[in-house]
């Protein structure tokens, strides 16, 4: 199996050497892609054998997963993994997440941080800002998954052909639940661990998000 | 009768260029003829303010500064919603471009 790990990168130089040796002993493709750093993230991640491809713009972190998603699949990807680079995720539980995909054919599968696992969540994010994020979600596409703005997912080569990702911003969890709702992709959650290093999305950061969900639907 | 010639004078300077523009191809001329007579209008309500009243009267709004308020909104809400769409298309293009450069300049270590 082809498994590539896709890595949007902004300004990650001091975090992302802690990633890539973490996952340089596993058997996946990685892909750095380095959003315009105004860092060295790309000399950074270039000692590692990765990957790396470079925007000459700031497009965001959609966007840069898209990227990512389009050169993995032009070189044969069969699993897309989607990952961060600043160490909020496990590399450990990255086979928990392409299991469904590989031994029973899902196509989607998402970590989510409120199954089973303990993941140390700030209070606030917990009891205030995920659940307007999933009404948000609800509201938007009917959908319900306990984990409304999961970063870490893996697809399988025909999902990730299928859901093209034009929400260049963060609104792209939004985006991706959605299409594999209407898409009826074979999608599922697993549990996962996040650590927390800081908060994430701001309350600005989530107006913003549900901002670009309003004026998508506004000019479709 | 300041006011009047100062507006006026305006409006020639943006017709002017409007001209210009259009000779250019800069514009369409359907873009062209409706900025055209846009402007128009500005001279026609400046210095017979009455048409602006009775036409406001025949719409059956009272007075014609309200009318032109009402239109002003409009055609203000229009534009910024065609300025924004446009962005929007200009901010995918890019985004494809910077996509493409990102793909076709890989590195791989």
């Amino acid at each position: 199996m082809k498994v590539f790990v896709i890595i949007p990168a902004f300004n990650e130089e001091a975090r992302i050497g802690q990633v890539l040796t973490e996952l340089s002993d596993l058997p996946y493709n990685v892909v750095i892609v380095d959003d315009a750093s105004t860092d060295q993230t790309s000399r950074a991640a270039s000692q590692f054998k990765v990957t790396v491809l470079r925007h000459r713009i700031n497009r965001d972190q959609g966007a840069s997963l898209q990227t990512g998603n389009q050169y993995a699949l032009s070189q044969g990807a069969e699993v897309i993994v989607h990952f961060d680079a600043d160490g909020q995720f496990l590399v450990s539980e990255i086979k928990d997440i392409i299991g469904p995909i590989i031994n029973n054919d899902y196509d989607v599968v998402f970590g989510s941080r409120f199954l089973a696992k303990k993941s140390e969540m700030p209070w606030l994010k917990k009891h205030f800002v995920f659940p307007i994020a999933r009404l948000v979600n609800w509201l938007f596409f009917r959908i319900k998954f306990t984990d409304p703005q999961s970063g870490f997912r893996a697809m399988s080569r025909r999902a990730a052909q299928k859901i093209i990702i034009e929400q260049d911003g963060k609104a792209h969890c939004s985006e991706i639940l959605s299409k594999v709702f209407s898409l009826k992709l074979k999608a599922k959650e697993v549990p996962m661990t996040v650590i927390y290093h800081h908060f994430g999305q701001n309350i600005g950061g989530g107006w913003k998000i549900v901002k670009d969900l309003l004026f998508s639907k506004l000019i479709k | 009768m300041w006011l009047q010639i100062l507006v006026t004078l305006f409006v020639v300077i943006i017709l002017f260029k409007l001209f210009k523009q259009r000779q250019a191809d800069k514009l369409s001329l359907s873009s062209f003829f409706a900025w055209f007579i846009l402007w128009l209008i500005v001279l026609v309500v400046f210095w017979q303010p009455n048409t602006a009243s009775y036409l406001a009267n025949f719409l059956g709004i009272g007075r014609g500064a309200d009318l032109i308020i009402y239109l002003s909104v409009i055609v203000i809400f229009y534009l910024l919603f065609k300025i924004f769409v446009r962005l929007n298309k200009i901010d995918k293009e890019i985004t494809k471009i910077v996509r493409e450069d990102a793909i076709k300049n890989v590195k791989k270590n």
